[in-house]
């Protein structure tokens, strides 16, 4: 099977006055028509500038440098702006964090989302107001037709949201990229998203990217995982299979320092240290001045080793369960 | 043992200034719409010395509220808090807060410091004011609490935009610490942290508990990390405490239909290939604290409520050994179907 999605080699630097910042640097993924993939990691690990990057979305002084992103085929690196317009919003399409971020304050939702129908088509009011009430309805908006005409102040975070997702399915795009798009919201909002959006995936066959730093979210969701760190993936594989038995160090460092894994009050495993400055990496491996497996070798980049349906980026893995 | 805060029968309404043709408008008798929020309505709670209690909600439930009247930053519109016996905030028509007794952790580490304080005076600032310690002190009193926080005394001389987010949550902790509180309120201390550095910062917390026998209450949506630092949890639901109990016991069986939906939200990391997780997503929205709902304020998003909850509020009372619940159904909620949608 061809893959809906073939990133390669996709590097996106920003040219700050500080210097370079190498905010994703050779990553390689594919995805699959109606897979949902999860990208985990933490702030400024590179797992958004992926998302945007796959929209043609960085803005300068960042720049996609090398790589290639195909999108069913097509080259979207070096698209100029006028064909990725055509396939934003159509092809591919993107859920943010913050939902105002993408709503217009001062238009009516039917107007924004009527205005999202006629970019790619030419449609009759009536038919795009059907439409609208349509998309409404199929992220469980109640009264659909009535709250099309409020703006989005007048809806809640989580209702929001569903507008934002809402307008991003009104294409039936191939892929959505979601940004943390639960991260603001309720653990009760949450759930009803998370539950929503799972059905709306099964049912249209829309391919997601499923972007957070929450593995719970994600392995509640996505299929496979790709766990960054300093803007290089550094471990990938079946959800659940990484979560049980992480072979990255860093992958195990993460899972461990939840606090369901010990018993209340005892002390949390820590992974110490902070995140490196994209501006000034340790040579080698980025995870190594924290990482307690580090030796010698560690100042040479791994390479990301494929296993089967496993991939990590270790010179010093841990051990593979076997029997599981 | 007697509590140490004793937090009674505590109200906060917000109400929003009258314009000047409003309260004219006002003083000839006609009816202004008033646009009053019910942040807290009479809630009462107790800490024991010593004891870390958790405090969890969703966005408005009124958990900050609590917290910052607590802590004297906003006066109670009725009610009142005492820590040992005093009340934190002065009487009369403009109260101030007059005890050091309790101090405050907060969310946004990157908001809470003064960015143009080196760090050594931010610390040293309010223990000079009141003096716990004498100016020619500071210095070493600094380097004390920086490295009772884990950070390097050296760190004094620099300003807080040198430091990471998690760097600086320890430096409001310190500066929170070298108050002598014997209360600290955490508001949301690590969430807006990395996951791996919410970790060294709940460690903080837990080693700052065992050394200084600390009282805290600890305010978060998150409720693993509630679960993992507190000994008792409160539950509140749009300005009341719903439920309250040990946090073991409440985690493991909560008494109201409201904290067992909300448990139930909590997404659950997956480690098997074929096991799907059903989320029991609680229905409907939180309703405004503008106009809260009559009776229980859960009743319309609870599955088992009955005429009583639309025309009653149900009262906090105990429903086994030191777990209370506001639940006029409590206990006999039917675990099985308490989230059928």
């Amino acid at each position: 099977m061809s893959a809906l999605l073939e990133v390669a080699d996709l590097t996106t630097h920003f040219m700050t006055r500080a210097g370079v910042v190498r905010a994703v640097e050779g990553v390689s993924f594919e995805v699959a028509a109606g897979e949902v993939v999860g990208l985990v990691g933490e702030s400024g690990s590179g797992k958004s500038v992926t998302g945007l990057s796959i929209l043609g979305l960085v803005d300068p002084p960042g720049r996609i440098v090398a790589g290639s992103i195909k999108l069913a085929g097509q080259e979207l690196v070096g698209l100029d702006g006028e064909s990725l317009r055509r396939l934003r919003g159509r092809r591919v399409a993107m859920v943010f964090q913050d939902p105002m971020s993408m709503l217009n304050p001062v238009l009516t939702i039917a107007t924004q989302m009527r205005l999202a129908i006629e970019a790619h088509e030419s449609v009759s009011k009536e038919a795009a107001r059907t439409r609208s009430i349509e998309a409404l309805a199929a992220v469980r908006i109640p009264d659909a037709a009535q709250r099309l005409d409020a703006y989005p102040h007048q809806f809640s975070g989580g209702m929001r949201q569903r507008v934002a997702i809402a307008i991003a399915l009104l294409h039936r795009p191939a892929l959505i990229v979601c940004d943390e798009p639960t991260t603001a919201l309720d653990v009760s909002i949450q759930a009803q998203i998370l539950t929503e959006m799972r059905g709306l995936v099964r049912d249209l066959g829309t391919a997601l990217i499923w972007i957070s730093h929450d593995l719970a979210t994600v392995s509640s969701l996505a299929s496979r995982i790709l766990v960054m760190y300093a803007g290089r993936i550094i471990e990938e594989g079946p959800t659940a299979a990484v979560l049980r038995n992480p072979r990255h160090p860093y992958s195990r460092g993460l899972l461990e320092s939840l606090p369901f894994r010990v018993e209340p009050g005892r002390d949390l495993q820590q992974i110490p240290g902070s995140t490196p400055s994209l501006l000034r990496l340790p040579d080698g491996c980025a995870f190594r001045p924290r990482c307690g497996q580090a030796t010698e070798l560690c100042h040479k980049m791994p390479l990301l080793e494929r296993h089967e349906r496993r991939a990590f980026r270790c010179h010093h893995p841990l051990p593979a369960e076997v029997g599981r | 043992m007697s509590a140490l805060v004793e937090v009674r029968e505590v109200s906060k309404l917000f109400a929003p200034r009258l314009s000047l043709g409003e309260k004219i408008a006002a003083r000839l008798g006609s009816v202004i719409e008033t646009r009053t929020v019910h942040a807290l309505d009479r809630v009462s709670l107790t800490i024991n010395p010593g004891e870390a209690v958790g405090l969890v909600g969703e966005s408005g439930c009124g958990k900050s509220t609590l917290g910052r009247v607590i802590a004297g930053i906003l006066s109670p519109t009725s009610g009142q808090v005492r820590i040992a016996g005093e009340p934190v905030m002065s009487g009369g028509r403009r109260p101030v807060k007059r005890t050091t007794r309790v101090q405050m952790v907060f969310q946004d580490p990157f908001a809470s410091l003064d960015p143009r304080m080196r760090v050594g005076h931010t610390l040293a600032e309010g223990p000079i004011a009141h003096g716990l310690v004498s100016r020619t002190g500071a210095g070493a009193y600094v380097a004390e609490w920086l490295e009772a926080v884990g950070l390097d005394p050296d760190f004094a001389n620099r300003f807080p935009h040198q430091f990471s987010g998690g760097q600086r949550q320890r430096i409001a902790i310190a500066r929170a610490l070298a108050m002598k509180p014997d209360v600290l309120v955490c508001d949301e201390p690590v969430a807006s942290l990395d996951v791996s550095i919410q970790a060294q910062i709940i460690n903080l917390f837990l080693k700052l508990r065992r050394e200084l026998g600390l009282t805290m209450l600890f305010i978060s949506h998150d409720l693993g990390v509630v679960r993992h630092v507190s000994d008792r949890i409160a539950i509140m639901y749009l300005g009341r405490i719903v439920e309250i109990g040990d946090a073991r016991r409440t985690y493991a069986n909560p008494l109201h239909p409201y904290t067992q939906a909300l448990l139930d939200s909590v997404p659950k990391l997956v480690l098997a290939d074929d096991e799907i997780v059903s989320f029991k997503a609680i229905h409907g929205e939180l309703p405004s604290a503008l106009s809260p709902p009559s009776g229980c304020h859960f009743h319309q998003r609870c599955p088992h409520a009955v005429d009583l909850c639309r025309s009653e509020v149900p009262q906090l009372r105990e429903i086994e050994g030191g777990h209370r619940a506001a639940c006029h159904l409590a206990p006999v909620v039917d675990h099985s179907s308490a989230h059928a949608r």
